[in-house]
């Protein structure tokens, strides 16, 4: 636990810097999960410019990786800092400098397991939103059943010589590099004879493809490899021991997605409150009434359901964090973290576009807005959520041997 | 808000789920109902519990409690519930024993509260009527003014441990037209007041409950709790709190359920294997789990928003009681369907859990009642 005389320095200070640094022109700007925001990178596109701005001078200060040791650009701070440095960003309106993989996965899993030359290497890098990472799990054969993944790589001297194909790669065309569970073992039990490996996209062999979505967009790409030259110093941890890595960044992952669909770091119950009038602003402006109840008794319990069955996992979320606040280890309620808050999130587009009725329809054209068509293409993407990271069904599963005990 | 045991909050949970283990089994809830007992709980384990303080967990030190909040009772009786264990904190603590605390005169508590934080004396709460549902300004019994006092004429329906009751805290309307927010006013009404007559009933879970009939009851103008005319503001109050009490006991029996779930379906053998290992079985499970696991969360807030006068109070119990309203009956549910045809018996405890479930849920508003407020709080 921190000096609470010294959060409130830093308080003052963080306010300081921000309103002296924050340029006008990103406040109030969107960042998503969905690609939204600044996710750096060689190809990074800058819009509006001061963005560049903003990112180089968080950066500057190692508050892009708030609470990475300062030695590889990150601000050294504690959690309880940096959720202080949370709040001043929010009430600032400042959007995140840098978003992406390269600070939520592969950063925190360097950290825990990296060689000292690759944290040197990467770390920086990730911090300054130089290089953007692709996450390379998914193979067209290997989905929940990630363990079979088949892609090959061969030692050759001090490399490896990789082929295979990587499906699902988020934002394959965008990134720079790319963290892959490769099989080093063919011969080895499935989870044994993989290694985890750090590849750089720009090497020969490597190529994308972007894959569309029922969305219409392609947030996603497949990724091959052909005969592709990797250095064996890119092994993270040990050869043929990738499994646990790869287990240890699931678990970062999984955190990076219950984060993104409400567990709103702050806990604050501003934004459900929010998010549980934006239904009722939505459905008053579909002629559901302008004031007092809903017209409509039974889609009224539906929004009240889905705002209390929100309002009960952010307090979930919050119970989880002031257990470990007060020096509890994490109790088995962070298990139902990634599987309620998807299955909540689809159940919220559902909603929104059943709300919308006939403007919910939307592809593209006359007579839409370009709200109501984003809400539509949201709707399809949301079907995802509980596909990705680890199916809720692989979620059930692991809740019902881990936390529940029971026999396979 | 911090939704975290305390020190002190842990030690008591300890406390209470030793003395549940060794003092309060389940069976001992199927011997009242065997023996149609008449107050359908036991004196003696009650008197144990007002000398262990739990009894005046929330009463002022002046009376011999604790001066503690919902936040403990709540740990408490999340352990009791574990055993289904029917002694009556929520008649006489929370229901009747908040509304003498909240509107009650000097006079009123220090005539009644010593004794009930001492385990000698028990109250309840009249309210609900026959065609009241669970709106608590919906009151048809009428208080006339008498020269001396009132003279109240009505019915009351699943009024919890009333045949126990040394005082009942009655409902009934001075003023008004029967579904006024204004004119319902409060009464105390000693148990052997002329014109009162309490009938025990029978219900499904075997708890405590009586009709109570108001045959032109008469009362002194002393028995007023609070003002009259504006009871409704202490109704809802009292009835909020005990809501939580009641969420943290079926929050308590709905995980007792889960767990004895739990242990069957590691021991069942069927097909040569534990019937836990199906994946159809698992994946309920797991979602059970998940269930539970927010109606913690919702429960632990609603007691600390209340104790904290949080201004989200009365939405954050509707949360919990919707919550654990729709939990305790699936997890019940499921606790039979996975215990298969023993589930059925009368001789398999965990039937026991399916009926608490359903009385708990059908008191103090349902789930669909609960969203309705949550919706009316909020404004839509």
């Amino acid at each position: 636990m921190s000096d609470p005389t010294d959060l409130e320095a830093f308080r003052r200070e963080a306010r300081q810097w921000i309103e002296a640094n924050a340029p006008p022109e990103i406040r109030g700007l969107e960042s998503s999960i969905e690609g939204a925001g600044n996710w750096g990178g060689r190809r990074a596109t800058f819009d509006p410019p001061e963005m560049k701005v903003w990112m180089e001078r968080m950066a500057e200060r190692g508050w892009t990786a708030p609470t990475w040791p300062t030695e590889y650009g990150g601000g050294g701070l504690s959690k309880d800092h940096a959720k202080v440095l949370g709040q001043e960003l929010a009430r600032a309106k400042a959007p995140p400098a840098l978003m992406g993989f390269g600070l939520e996965m592969i950063g925190p899993t360097l950290l825990q397991f990296g060689t000292e030359e690759q944290k040197d290497l990467h770390l920086p890098k990730i911090a300054r939103g130089e290089i953007r990472w692709c996450q390379g799990y998914s193979e067209p054969d290997a989905g929940s059943d990630l363990a079979s993944l088949q892609m090959k790589a061969v030692r050759d001297g001090d490399d490896f010589i990789v082929n295979g194909t990587k499906v699902w790669t988020s934002y394959g065309d965008l990134s720079d590099w790319i963290f892959c569970l490769v099989r080093t073992d063919p011969e080895a039990k499935k989870q044994e004879g993989i290694t985890f490996l750090l590849i750089d996209m720009d090497a020969p062999g490597v190529s994308v493809k972007p894959i569309q979505l029922i969305s219409g967009k392609s947030p996603f790409c497949e990724t091959r490899f052909d005969d592709v030259r990797v250095p064996v110093a890119n092994v993270v941890s040990e050869i043929d021991a990738g499994w646990t890595v790869a287990k240890a960044l699931l678990g970062y992952e999984r955190e990076m997605i219950a984060d993104a669909f409400g567990g709103s770091r702050s806990g604050s119950k501003k934004k459900t409150t929010g998010q549980g009038s934006r239904l009722v602003q939505l459905a008053r402006h579909y002629g559901f009434g302008n004031g007092g109840a809903l017209s409509d008794g039974v889609l009224r319990d539906e929004i009240a359901r889905l705002e209390m069955d929100e309002r009960a996992f952010h307090l979930t979320v919050q119970r989880s964090r002031d257990a470990a606040k007060a020096g509890h280890r994490p109790g088995p309620e962070s298990s139902l973290f990634k599987v309620y808050a998807t299955e909540l999130n689809k159940d919220r587009h559902e909603l929104m576009v059943r709300i919308a009725g006939a403007q919910g329809l939307g592809w593209e054209g006359p007579g839409y807005e370009d709200e109501e068509i984003a809400l539509t293409r949201a709707w399809l993407r949301s079907r995802g959520n509980s596909i990705e990271g680890g199916t809720s069904e692989i979620q059930l599963n692991i809740i019902a041997k881990r936390v529940l005990g029971l026999p396979d | 808000m911090q939704l975290v045991l305390t020190e002190d909050q842990e030690l008591l949970a300890k406390t209470a789920a030793d003395f549940v283990a060794e003092r309060s089994p389940v069976s001992r809830m199927r011997q009242l109902r065997d023996q149609e007992d008449p107050d359908g709980f036991s004196r003696a384990l009650w008197k144990e519990m007002a000398e262990l303080g739990w009894v005046g967990i929330p009463f002022s030190e002046a009376f011999g409690g604790a001066e503690m909040g919902l936040a403990e009772l709540a740990v408490v009786l999340e352990e009791l519930g574990r055993a289904l264990a029917p002694e009556p904190f929520l008649a006489t603590v929370l229901l009747g024993g908040q509304a003498l605390a909240l509107a009650g005169s000097d006079a009123q508590k220090k005539a009644w509260l010593e004794a009930v934080v001492s385990g000698d004396r028990f109250l309840a709460l009249a309210q609900q009527e026959r065609g009241s549902r669970f709106d608590l300004h919906r009151v048809a019994t009428r208080a006339e003014a008498t020269g001396s006092g009132f003279r109240i004429t009505g019915e009351k329906v699943a009024v919890l441990d009333g045949a126990a009751a040394d005082a009942i805290v009655v409902v009934a309307r001075t003023a008004g037209a029967e579904d006024d927010r204004a004119g319902i006013t409060l009464f105390l009404v000693p148990a052997d007041a002329p014109g009162l007559r309490v009938e025990r009933q029978f219900r499904v879970d075997a708890r405590g409950a009586a009709l109570v009939h108001l045959e032109g009851c008469e009362v002194g103008g002393d028995a007023v709790l609070g003002k009259v005319g504006e009871g409704l503001a202490v109704l809802e109050a009292v009835a909020d709190r005990a809501t939580v009490g009641l969420c943290a006991e079926m929050l308590g029996s709905m995980s007792e359920a889960f767990d004895r779930t739990l242990a069957y379906l590691k021991d069942r053998i069927q097909f040569d294997v534990p019937i836990g290992s199906f994946q159809a079985l698992k994946h309920r499970a797991a979602e059970l789990f998940i269930q539970i696991e927010l109606c913690r969360s919702a429960v632990m807030a609603a007691a600390r928003g209340v104790d904290e006068g949080d201004g989200e109070a009365a939405k954050l119990v509707s949360l919990a009681k919707a919550r654990c309203s729709e939990a305790a009956i699936r997890v019940a549910n499921e606790a039979i369907q996975m215990h298969g045809g023993i589930g059925m018996t009368d001789e398999h405890e965990i039937g026991f859990f399916l009926k608490r479930a359903r009385a708990a849920e059908l008191t103090l508003g349902d789930a669909s009642w609960h969203r309705n407020r949550w919706a009316r709080l909020a404004g839509y």
